[in-house]
């Protein structure tokens, strides 16, 4: 098959299901006098009406806002600590046990603690964030440490790559596969501790939006805010995935070698 | 029956300058196993030795020991008059796992480049060495690959690239080609010698391959199996220009090559193997 | 032949489970060294806890000193009311688990099996997987008001995600050889599905069934918690809105158990079941 009907082929596989879901749904709900799925055509229509230029500013923008700064938070803290934990094998025995039972706490549930210390406000959404995101990366970190090859390590003891320079070429490019799918992870759960600490207690926010909807029985605005948190979703986890692309290439073509030549 | 080092002098060139210096070299592992229990020897600068003795013999904790990467329980080792108590600056080393030595997230001159980063060299100095190595190492054409790309013989060149970039005083190789084919190997084989021709750098290789240490080296060491003692020292003799086909059939090639293999097997035997 | 290079743990992939300890004294001595120290943690961060609040560098109102939660957790087991809940919980993430994972496991291996299909489910697949299922609170509300199938409404869709995708990894990783070694003898597709597929993925669908059980257990308290359907979520709202502090603690450290046993079990029961399996999978990162 020449390049171009593959690339055509790729484009109508992408896009065909999505699509057809999509006009199933408009079709199916057209003539729909169900109270919790209105039509489709509805919905959209809904779209111009609610999302406002201002409801942006107000709404999706500190929400954005918010789960960056969690993020941010929550990949400097878990690098570091993790490469701390990490590289010292005592260290990390000492504190594994605690990790383990403070990871598998879910995530949600302290939304209430941290309404205790810190409020309503965004300082309380972003500790929420910071406390559910943290633990994918910290841990992926730890084990990507923990698994640095001893070959290289040596190789760069006998060059005299030490300290900084050790930690910058060896130690974090060598754990960037686990940290980035730590990263990942990260992304999911940030997302969803934004909704769950809007959706509790809040005064502007997506999640906000989403249950003032349900309360006030706007049911076709409720689908164009679950729509909204849909697309957000999408948008995040395409560019976690170019970001993903670009800096574990060497890792891809590393692992198609190994699989290639075994 | 224990045995003690022999009398190492055998082999050195006389009047020359000794550039490595081990003496009494004893290593147990967590206080019962003992590795290597007495190791005298010295190593002139630019000379080429090879170290040979049968699996086991604590060969490659000789040389980690040297690079400074293992503490040895008793005994010195010394590098151009200091102690060596870490990886001292100017020895390089070329390990047998070339795909673990080498950074797979760097292309193959930002590996070459990096040592040189670490030594504070300016950009000009290391584009100059790097290009220059690669060359050495006839792997100029492909310095934007990574290493995952090439295959296992270029990636050991790269090692070596990398090593011979670094300017070192001192080149330690731990059983660099084996684990590479066999046609593969005598390419490398007759890279060393030409490297070492051209650069006069201090080496000291590491190999099971008896043929090829008498190949390599201009001494033998041959080491006893653990506990491990130095068995002898073998001069060779062969022509400073050594060919695969014509040295390789030589008689003296023969000769040492035999002489070492007795030791070896003598060193096998004693041990109760 | 060129012997293949010596793969370093970091180069094999993230690795699903740590395969413990060596042969030999010395790593024995190591592990025995490392529970220890874990030991120690865990005793020096239970006195961090009580020490803190009572030394007013956190207001005990706000982070009661461990003794008192303890106590508080002591109070919980006592309660009838507490075990309900805790029934409640464990009922619908057991349900929405088995839901999920038996829709997981069949739509893995019919869509991984048939390529037209995969191919042409990928983009989908990436589409819904990313939304996150706590946007569909509201909507499970307004359908299923306060009934536990509202839970399982979130607790089957997140979880569903992690068994397809684990699964969809398994079934690629099926051995081109064994697959047309196994066309060559003659076995139809079902044989060839039963004998050669399955168990090629099945280190992959238990992974997938770990990450499942995990977040299925997240979901469910979050929707009580959420919504205030009856469970341990609930439990912890109703504490909080009283302002009974270490009895919300307790709970959340009872949930913290459920989640180490969840996480902690599965990853056993994962290693005895297929310790006769030997392979270098590793988890497929999510």
């Amino acid at each position: 098959m020449s390049r171009a009907l593959r690339g055509g082929r790729g484009l109508l596989a992408a896009l065909l299901l999505p699509v057809l879901l999509v006009a199933a749904w408009w079709v199916l709900t057209a003539d729909s006098t169900s109270f919790y799925l209105p039509p489709l055509h509805d919905v959209f229509a809904r779209f111009p009406e609610v999302w406002t230029p201002e409801r942006i500013r107000l709404d999706v923008v500190p929400s954005v806002l918010r789960l960056g700064a969690g993020y941010a938070l929550a990949l400097v803290i878990g690098v570091s600590l993790g490469v701390a934990i990490g590289s010292a094998r005592r260290l990390r025995a000492f504190v594994e046990p605690v990790l383990e039972f403070l990871r598998a706490v879910p995530p949600t549930v302290l939304v209430p603690v941290f309404m205790l210390f810190a409020g309503l406000g965004d300082t309380m959404k972003v500790l929420v964030i910071v406390s559910g995101a943290v633990w994918p990366i910290l841990l992926n970190t730890i084990e990507g440490v923990r698994a640095v090859d001893g070959t290289l390590s040596e190789t760069c003891r006998c060059y005299g790559i030490h300290g900084p320079a050790r930690l910058r070429h060896l130690v974090i490019r060598s754990a960037s596969p686990q940290i980035v799918a730590g990263m990942r992870q990260a992304l999911s759960v940030a997302i969803i501790l934004m909704v769950i600490s809007e959706l509790f207690a809040a005064e502007d926010g997506i999640g906000y939006l989403l249950i003032q909807f349900q309360r006030g029985f706007a049911i076709a605005d409720m689908w164009t805010a679950i729509i909204v948190l849909g697309l957000l979703g999408i948008a995040l986890a395409m560019l976690m995935r170019l970001f993903e692309w670009r800096t574990l290439r060497w890792y891809r073509g590393l692992r198609e070698a190994q699989r290639g030549r075994s | 029956m224990t045995t003690t080092s022999q009398d190492t002098t055998g082999g050195r060139r006389a009047g020359a300058e000794t550039l490595l210096e081990v003496r009494g070299l004893r290593k147990v592992y967590d206080g019962r196993v003992e590795a290597v229990r007495d190791l005298t020897f010295a190593v002139s600068r630019g000379e080429f030795v090879c170290v040979v003795g049968p699996s086991g013999a604590g060969k490659t904790t000789l040389l980690k020991c040297i690079a400074g990467l293992l503490p040895p329980t008793s005994g010195d080792v010394v590098l151009e008059g200091s102690p060596v108590a870490g990886p001292p600056p100017g020895m390089a080393v070329v390990f047998q796992e070339y795909g673990r030595s080498l950074f797979p997230w760097m292309t193959v001159r930002q590996n070459v480049e990096l040592p040189l980063k670490q030594k504070r060299l300016p950009r000009d100095r290391r584009q100059e060495l790097v290009d220059e190595a690669l060359a050495a190492v006839s792997l100029a054409d492909v310095p934007g690959s990574y290493p995952w790309q090439l295959s296992g013989g270029m990636q050991q060149r790269v090692a070596i690239a990398r090593a011979v970039a670094y300017e070192p005083h001192i080149l330690l190789m731990d059983e660099p080609f084996a684990a590479v084919d066999a046609q593969t190997r005598a390419d490398l084989e007759d890279l060393m010698r030409s490297l070492w021709h051209r650069m006069g750098v201090t080496t000291v290789f590491v190999t099971h391959d008896i043929d090829e240490a008498v190949y390599l080296g201009q001494r033998v060491l041959v080491l006893s199996s653990s506990p491990t003692v130095v068995l002898d020292d073998v001069a060779i003799d062969l022509p400073v220009e050594r060919d695969q086909l014509t040295t390789r059939s030589s008689a003296r090639f023969a000769e040492l090559r035999a002489h070492v293999f007795e030791q070896v097997r003598r060193a096998k035997r004693e041990r109760g193997r | 032949m060129t012997k293949a290079p010596e793969l370093s743990s970091a180069q094999r992939g993230p690795a699903a489970v740590d395969a413990g300890s060596g042969p030999g004294s010395v790593a024995r001595r190591l592990l025995r060294g490392n529970v220890a120290a874990g030991v120690l943690g865990f005793a020096a961060f239970l006195v961090l806890l009580e020490v803190v609040p009572r030394t007013g560098v956190v207001s005990p109102d706000y982070l009661p000193p461990f003794s008192r939660i303890a106590g508080a957790l002591g109070d919980l087991v006592r309660e009838g009311g507490f075990w309900t809940a805790v029934g409640d919980t464990l009922r619908s993430w057991f349900l929405g688990l088995l839901i999920a994972v038996a829709l997981g496991i069949v739509a893995g291996f019919v869509i991984g099996t048939v390529p037209v299909l995969r191919e042409f489910t990928a983009s989908t697949i990436e589409f819904l997987r990313p939304i996150p299922s706590v946007a569909l609170i509201p909507l499970a509300v307004l359908v299923f008001g306060l009934s536990m199938k509202s839970t399982l409404l979130l607790v089957v869709y997140a979880s569903f995600w992690q068994v397809l995708i684990q699964v969809l990894y398994g079934v690629a990783d099926v051995d081109p050889v064994a697959r047309d070694t196994a066309r060559s003898f003659g076995l139809g597709r079902w044989a060839r599905t039963v004998h050669v597929t399955w168990p090629t993925a099945l280190p992959y669908v238990f992974t997938g069934i770990r990450l499942a059980a995990a977040v299925a257990l997240i979901l469910a308290i979050t929707a009580e918690l959420v919504i205030g359907i009856p469970g341990l979520g609930a439990e912890i709202g109703v504490a909080q809105q009283s302002g009974a502090v270490p009895r919300m603690y307790a709970l959340v450290v009872v949930t913290g158990i459920f989640g180490v046993i969840v996480n902690v079990g599965f990853r056993a029961a994962e290693r005895r079941l297929l310790s006769w399996h030997a392979s270098v999978r590793g988890e497929v990162p999510v």
